[in-house]
């Protein structure tokens, strides 16, 4: 069997395994709120931190799930299209997403890695600014520090050193906010992610450590990486974690509100690993099935992340035609937004590559600049030089 | 509603680099409806088969390539009829010029591409609308030059290369470059100072000794080699040189003899006013018997053709002599040895030990041996298996000369005793030709006189 099997942990639920509070290994076991066929079960530890969810909010999730895929196939779209240069689908991790980013603060601080777009929408996000970089119109797409959420790390795992260290500094504020890093199953092999948890763990700074575990590190799986349990990773730091079935809003949702409590408590940082699946490839130019068996996508299709709190909706009678037609409507609208911002978005300047460089002036960047402006004048018209240009 | 308007599709890149797509099929037809995003064709990049969505809604009016053409990024594949104005987004590279750009196949990860010229191309400058510049941070360039003119620049090659054309005394700006983009490559080095094209010329030059057959080195003395003719150029990878020099299968076959009377032939000649001023060692006496030995077993005297599946047989040779220089060890050889005196042959062997220890072998020098010999006697060895030079069929290597307890006349007595190691290429050589020219190697070192009956 190559996938985990979601809710089928093995032994019951013994001991510690689940307990948010546990420091040692999780015994494997998936938290899981939501079943697959769209069962609410109960479960002791984590229905507390998701009682207030009320019949409207449920709705309002899956109206983000349904949305964040939208954006997703739709920026797909835009890239066979020629209109993105690139783009990373996020189709089957909506869950782990949306769950753990509805769950944030304002002022609680996101690092994310390069698909986490859909945290990026929860964050408020400007659709053009979350495409900007995909098209290849600049290096970052936003200002941090107007929505509290970093640009996108391409470098595998370095963002959990920027949100240890941001951590750090919210100690220093004597603040209760929480950086919370994003990354997925192959960044946990790199140094940096083991650096910044052992740093965390020996300042007990304020951070969450959110891991998507997708089973696929590019061509990677999962279980070359790590004879345990991602999650268990992190005993080996002293920092207590929790294994959630990351297609499950719920669960994802509880277990980041235990994490994010504790954090802001004072009791440190929190390992969490949402067990998904990247059902698309790795990015537009990766060919999954040069490397993993049909069988497993077809057997996380059935788990999908979507359909099961649809199904939810469906048993408490919340899914109505007026609901359906709603979320349709807003998905369509947010798609053709973010299309029809994507084509007229207008091509930077050349010297646009300057700005944003040093927060304050440089006289060697300014040199470069004076001298890249007079290259530019050499071909007498700068303005159609650069256009010309831009059309390659 | 605005009129009907003609939109092209054209192939966009759809991974990273990619410079051209195979459409694998079209899900669509002529005359087709299709709505935003519908997918249209099945298209196979060098990474992956992806599906194409259709970048608007409308009816499809043409179709360009057909299924199994390869095409390339940037031109039109398809054409819609679509109403006007609304969400329809350009056409993926629409600004571009009618022709593409021909783009260079620049995957991630795989490195970028040489270009022809180091630096950019600069567009014709509008020379009345700008005022003239100094460019400080170009000031290492030449001087700026009219736009239709190229600068001069440093051929363009690699650095292991230019190392070679250097050691080699050879200008890069008289060597036309094969290599993509011009780049001159190794194979253009080793053609330009001859014998590039020959088997050794894949082995690193100071490493595996240069002493290359005499294929271009000899071109116009054809008369003293017998070979049938050559079909075309012949051009071997460097991977096919290595193999062939390490397919020659190796026998080596030892041979200790009483050097006694050599030695006192030489104390004699060194006195003698014909040989005064010059330099005599074992090693000419060696060279000599080598050459007089070679006379009787020729078929050590020549060379394996792997791609032609010939035999070349030398009618000549030119004896190379393994020499550690400063640079580590070369194989110059000396040409037409055969044909020298004693006195020609030790006045010619010093020149050649003297140069290359300076370090100022010349190429010629280096190529075009075609057998070899080795003194390990000057480091105190006794004997080894000495590695062929790539594409010669022997190599001796001559032992130090020691006094040693030996039998002479029925008697145990102190002798002068060398050993001789010879190693052949099997392939050319039988063991029978192998041994009787070791044997009267030895025979003419045991008994410098034999010369008058072997010779």
């Amino acid at each position: 069997m190559l996938t985990d099997e979601l809710g089928q942990g093995g032994t019951a639920a013994e001991g510690p395994g689940n307990r948010a509070e546990h420091q040692g290994r999780t015994s494997g076991n998936l938290v899981q709120l939501i079943t697959p066929a769209g069962e609410r079960v109960s479960h002791p530890e984590y229905d507390p931190w998701v009682q207030d969810v009320t019949d409207e909010q449920l709705c309002s999730l899956y109206e983000d799930l349904v949305v964040i895929r939208r954006i997703d196939t739709e920026a797909t779209a835009l890239q066979r299209q020629g209109e993105l240069a690139l783009w990373p689908p996020l189709l089957g991790q909506e869950a782990s997403q949306i769950g753990s980013a509805r769950t944030l603060r304002d002022d609680d601080f996101v690092f994310p890695s390069y698909r986490d777009n859909g945290v990026a929408y929860c964050r408020g996000i400007k659709l053009t600014d979350i495409i900007r970089v995909w098209r290849g119109n600049a290096a970052g797409g936003w200002d941090p520090y107007t929505v509290n959420m970093a640009t996108s790390q391409i470098v595998i795992g370095s963002q959990t050193l920027h949100a240890t260290g941001y951590a750090m500094g919210i100690q220093n504020d004597g603040a209760d906010s929480v950086a919370i890093t994003y990354f997925g199953d192959g960044a946990t092999s790199e140094g940096d992610v083991n650096e910044a948890m052992v740093f965390a763990a020996s300042f007990q700074a304020p951070v969450v450590f959110f891991c998507q575990n997708n089973h696929w590190a590019i061509s990677e799986p999962v279980r070359l990486q790590s004879h345990i349990h991602i999650a268990d990773r992190a005993a080996g730091f002293g920092i207590p974690s929790m294994r959630v079935d990351g297609n499950d809003v719920l669960a994802v949702m509880a277990a980041t509100r235990v994490a994010l409590d504790r954090a802001r408590r004072g009791g440190g940082p929190t390992f969490i690993e949402a067990v998904t699946y990247r059902m698309g490839p790795h990015t537009t130019a990766d060919d999954p099935t040069r490397y993993r068996d049909a069988n497993e996508l077809e057997d996380w299709a059935a788990k999908d992340p979507i359909r099961r709190v649809k199904a939810l909706l469906d048993r408490k009678g919340l899914l109505t035609e007026k609901l359906e037609a709603a979320v349709q409507q807003k998905a369509d609208a947010v798609a053709r937004e973010m299309r029809s911002g994507c084509i007229n978005m207008p091509d930077p300047e050349p010297l646009d590559v300057f700005k944003h460089v040093y927060s304050t002036p440089n006289s060697w960047l300014d040199r470069q600049q004076d001298h890249y402006a007079r290259y530019l004048a050499s071909f007498g018209d700068p303005a159609g030089a650069a256009s010309e240009e831009g059309a390659h | 509603m605005t009129a009907a308007m003609i939109k092209e599709f054209r192939l966009p890149d759809l991974g990273e680099g990619l410079t051209e797509s195979e459409i694998v099929n079209w899900k669509v037809n002529v005359g087709d409806t299709v709505r935003l995003n519908q997918v249209i064709a099945e298209v196979e990049t060098a990474k992956a088969v992806v599906e194409l969505p259709s970048p608007f809604a409308g009816v499809v009016t043409a179709l360009h390539e057909q299924p199994g053409t390869v095409v390339e990024v940037g031109k039109p594949i398809v054409s819609f009829e679509v109403e006007g104005d609304a969400d329809g987004p350009p056409a993926a590279g629409a600004e571009a010029e009618a022709e593409p750009a021909k783009r260079e196949p620049n995957l991630v990860g795989y490195g970028a591409v040489v270009e022809t010229t180091g630096r950019p191309v600069r567009r014709q400058r509008n020379l009345a609308a700008v005022p003239p510049l100094v460019e400080p941070a170009e000031t290492e360039r030449p001087p700026v030059e009219p736009a239709e003119t190229k600068p001069a620049e440093r051929p363009r090659s690699t650095p292991p290369v230019r190392k070679l054309a250097k050691d080699l005394g050879v200008a890069l700006e008289d060597v036309h470059g094969s290599g993509r983009g011009g780049l001159i490559i190794r194979d253009d080095v080793l053609n330009f100072v001859g014998g590039g094209d020959l088997p050794a010329a894949g082995q690193e030059f100071a490493a595996a000794g240069a002493g290359q057959p005499p294929e271009r080195a000899v071109s116009g003395q054809g008369e003293r080699e017998v070979r049938s003719p050559i079909k075309g150029v012949r051009k071997l990878t460097a991977a096919a040189m290595v193999s062939s020099a390490f397919t020659a299968p190796h026998v080596t076959e030892f041979l200790t003899v009483d050097v006694t009377p050599a030695m006192e032939l030489l104390a004699r000649l060194k006195s003698s006013k014909a040989f005064a001023g010059l330099k005599l060692t074992p090693l000419t006496l060696v060279a000599k018997a080598a050459l007089i030995a070679l006379r009787r077993n020729p078929s050590l005297n020549s060379r394996w053709d792997e791609a032609n599946q010939e035999i070349v047989q030398f009618n000549y040779v030119n004896l190379g002599i393994a020499a550690a220089t400063p640079r580590g060890l070369t194989v110059p050889n000396i040409k037409d040895a055969d044909r020298m005196s004693l006195a020609e042959l030790s006045r010619a062997l010093t020149e050649l030990t003297e140069s290359a220890r300076a370090g100022k072998t010349s190429p010629a020098d280096l190529s075009g041996g075609t057998i070899s010999i080795t003194n390990i006697g000057v480091f105190g060895i006794d004997a080894g298996t000495p590695i062929l030079n790539p594409g010669e069929a022997a190599i001796l290597a001559m032992g130090a000369v020691r006094k040693m307890p030996w039998e002479y006349q029925d008697q145990v007595a102190l002798r002068q005793v060398m050993t001789l190691s010879l190693s052949f290429d099997h392939r050319l050589v039988d063991g029978e030709q192998g041994s009787r020219f070791l044997a009267d190697l030895g025979a003419l070192q045991a008994d410098p006189g034999m010369a008058l009956a072997l010779a």
